[in-house]
């Protein structure tokens, strides 16, 4: 989707200067589409989130040193945490673009929901290669059955199921359409799978990640500049994927006024403008 | 008489699947009308004939059909009803049989069954056919159920994407007919026919699309009024041909 | 909207009794799962600690509901590949027919095919795993929820990839996740009926199942609407 960054893109004035009513004239930019997403707003954040992260680290791996047995454990979930707990926000911004693009049909919101739902697969993915990257030197394996884990896992299909919705070969609003209303029910099955996973490990009394401990202190200012530092990364991410699916929009709307023209031209002779 | 235009469209542009079918149609149908529709292939005869059918989206520009309005989601629901489209599907199932289709489609339109039967009878499906799977069909019998699901309907647009092809004369002298009682009926009809002499023949005018817009508008001989038109009590009747009762040797295949 | 429900769920097992097709190919699919899952895992692996009762036959409620699960894929994708071909969509769209009707009868009518398969695959289960039956209320309970969840959420789903060419791989992937929850409700719930299970609450499954299906019968209503209207 990074076709629509380039700066060359600025052919729209090649149509020989004919000007046809209706064919979008006010639609073109006045200016040549930007060369990047990038801007001033997300050059703070992601210089905040790089600082935030690497600050995260610090604290994470050193400053909190390892004092009680579960201390290894409880490093896992300064990223775990914030992690999943930007992946449901990601999820829910999807929910709540989707709600909106089909009450109002407005594409800005339809782009949102998939630019978050992206992120959000991003983010869980992450969720449950670090678990089991991280499991296997702790605790000996690298998946368990632990309820939050699984409700992830399956979580995880599910959006890449929106993901592929969203890519299908279909007339764009169309897709837009069936995307968003999976990305509502999407989320509904979140409460769903979450609870029933919960219900069904509890029966058990297993193992889970959580902690016994309590969090306070140095542990819990961690914990914070992590969730901190991820809300920044996951604005900046937003944002950047959120232009990228913006211009390719534009760009193909630009093609549309080309189409138009190319389609009147299918006639084989000049079309005398017509008042629309 | 009313006034208003059964077809009003202005700057009217169909985009499917970004492709500008329709680029800027300007076009005015009154009650009555038969109106044929000329144009190369890929001209936008189709998405013309679906845009008035409210299957089509009206991307930009203002049409109105029938006196709903094509930009208003409901409004566009309610024009299918009243309007009746032919086209290069069959609108049928293939696994059911003649009869099943036509009484699950009569069911689904809201239809009295009693009126199946005798449009069946018409078009000479009452026989051996009813009972047929439509996968087991020919084409030109296929095209004849669809007819028939079309007839049962009574829409008061017509929309008939190529009617005439793959029919033989009687066919084709059958599908006259029904245009010429529909419209005795207070219906319009809108056609798109490569078979230019005998659709010229009926056609009160001519449009040629190309380009995704209209080209040329002709009006041909001005219609009969209603009354003076010779019309077949209950419709005209299709006279198979020869072996044309009998379903075809080879369908075509179903999963 | 319940006239409309009834004719489209006799119009698809019409053509369902005259195409065979459940019959003929999907049964037959979830019987061959069974047994290949019979394979896959050697009936003589006994439980440890209890040496009458072999693991086949301890796991055999979850590959029931896996083998149905798979098989349910199949009916749900071919429900709505009826109406891809010969625009038979934008016929019942000129119709004027209730989407939530075209809804609930496709669902009716997959939910049909689904209990006729659940009998026979339940049938073979008994027979290829030797389950005993403590609860047969239960179990019936079970098989009817699992049913209606499984049938309403995935004619939902299903629907979201009708007209695709691609629709026979997008319709598991978009299928299976919601229907996890499905899976463990109703494994655990047969669980019960079956081995009189005390560490599992069936009843209480089940009525997880009934939440399921109810939750999925309004978001499907609701939902169909917009889905049919394709312009």
């Amino acid at each position: 989707m990074s076709r629509s960054e380039r700066s060359s893109d600025t052919d729209v004035d090649d149509t020989g200067g004919q000007a046809v009513p209706g064919d979008h004239a006010d639609d073109r930019p006045a200016t040549p589409p930007p060369a990047h997403t990038g801007s001033m707003a997300t050059r703070r954040l992601g210089v905040a989130a790089l600082v935030g992260l690497t600050a995260t680290l610090l604290f994470g791996l050193v400053i909190t040193g390892p004092e009680e047995t579960q201390r290894d454990a409880a490093r896992l979930l300064y990223i775990h945490l914030p992690t999943i707990a930007v992946t449901y926000l990601a999820f829910f911004l999807t929910l709540v673009g989707s709600v909106i693009y089909l009450r109002r049909g407005s594409a800005f919101w339809d782009l949102v929901a998939g630019a978050s739902g992206e992120i959000g697969v991003l983010f869980c993915g992450f969720v449950l290669a670090s678990g089991a990257l991280w499991g296997k030197p702790t605790w000996g394996v690298y998946w368990q059955w632990d309820p939050r884990l699984t409700s992830t896992a399956v979580l995880f299909v599910m959006y890449i199921g929106y993901l592929a919705v969203r890519r299908l070969e279909l007339p764009p609003d169309v897709r837009s359409r069936r995307a968003a209303i999976l990305g509502i029910v999407s989320f509904l099955n979140v409460f769903i799978v979450h609870y029933s996973v919960q219900w069904w490990r509890g029966l058990h009394q297993g193992q889970t990640i959580g902690l016994d401990t309590k969090i306070e202190g140095m542990m819990l200012f961690t914990l914070f500049l992590a969730l901190a530092s991820f809300l920044v990364l996951y604005a900046w991410l937003l944002i950047h994927r959120f232009r990228v699916a913006w211009l390719a929009r534009e760009h193909d709307d630009l093609g549309l006024a080309r189409a138009l023209a190319e389609r009147r031209a299918e006639s084989g002779r000049r079309v005398s403008p017509r008042v629309s | 008489m009313p006034d208003s235009p059964v077809i009003e469209l202005r700057g009217a542009i169909s985009l499917i699947d970004r492709f500008p079918a329709l680029a800027g149609v300007d076009l005015t149908v009154s009650e009555g009308e038969i109106l044929l529709v000329r144009g190369p292939n890929g001209a936008g005869k189709s998405t013309l004939l679906r845009l008035c059918a409210g299957l089509a989206p009206l991307s930009e520009g203002y049409g109105e059909v029938l006196g709903f309005r094509l930009g208003d989601r409901r409004q566009r629901r309610e024009l299918r009803r009243q309007t009746g489209l032919l086209a290069h599907s069959t609108f049928l199932y293939d696994e059911l049989t003649v009869e099943e289709n036509l009484v699950f489609w009569a069911r689904a339109n809201r239809i009295d069954l009693a009126a199946v039967e005798p449009v069946l009878d018409r078009l000479a499906l009452s026989n051996r056919l009813r009972t047929v799977r439509v996968a087991n069909l020919s084409a030109g019998q296929r095209r004849r159920a669809s007819l028939a699901v079309l007839v049962c309907r009574r829409p008061r647009l017509w929309l008939l994407d190529e009617p005439h092809a793959g029919l033989d004369v009687n066919g084709r002298d059958f599908v006259d007919g029904l245009i010429k009682h529909a419209i005795a009926f207070g219906a319009t009809v809108l056609l798109a026919s490569h078979d230019y002499d005998r659709a010229g023949d009926i056609a009160s005018r001519t449009i040629v699309i190309s380009g995704g817009q209209i080209q040329d508008d002709v009006p041909s001989a001005p219609p009969a009024p209603p009354s003076t038109r010779p019309v077949e009590p209950g419709g005209p009747r299709w006279r198979p041909g020869t072996g044309d009762n009998e379903p075809a040797s080879t369908g075509r295949r179903t999963s | 909207m319940l006239r409309d429900t009834w004719l489209m769920a006799v119009k698809d097992l019409r053509i369902e009794l005259g195409s065979r097709v459940v019959t003929a190919q999907i049964l037959p699919f979830g019987l061959l799962v069974l047994i290949l899952f019979g394979l896959a895992i050697s009936p003589d692996l006994l439980v440890t600690g209890d040496a009458r009762r072999s693991v086949l036959e301890e796991i055999a409620p979850g590959l029931f509901w896996l083998a149905v699960l798979l098989s349910a894929l199949m009916a749900l994708a071919r429900a709505f590949a009826l109406e891809a071909d010969d625009g038979n969509l934008d016929a019942l769209r000129m119709a004027g027919i209730d989407p939530a009707g075209v809804f609930l009868g496709k669902a009716l009518a997959v939910a049909v095919q689904l209990v006729a398969i659940e009998a026979v695959l339940g049938f073979g289960a008994v027979v290829v795993f030797g389950v005993p039956l403590s609860d047969p209320l239960l179990l019936a309970v079970t098989l009817v929820l699992a049913t209606f969840s499984i049938t309403l959420a995935g004619t939902l789903y299903a629907a979201l990839a009708s007209g695709l060419r691609s629709r026979d791989t997008l319709v598991p992937l978009l299928v299976l996740p919601v229907l996890a929850p499905v899976l463990l409700g109703a494994t655990l719930a047969t669980r019960d009926a079956l081995f009189a299970d005390p560490a599992v609450p069936g009843w209480s499954w089940a009525m997880l199942l009934a939440v399921f299906s109810l939750l999925y019968l309004g978001v499907g209503m609701l939902a169909f609407g917009p889905l049919l209207e394709e312009t």
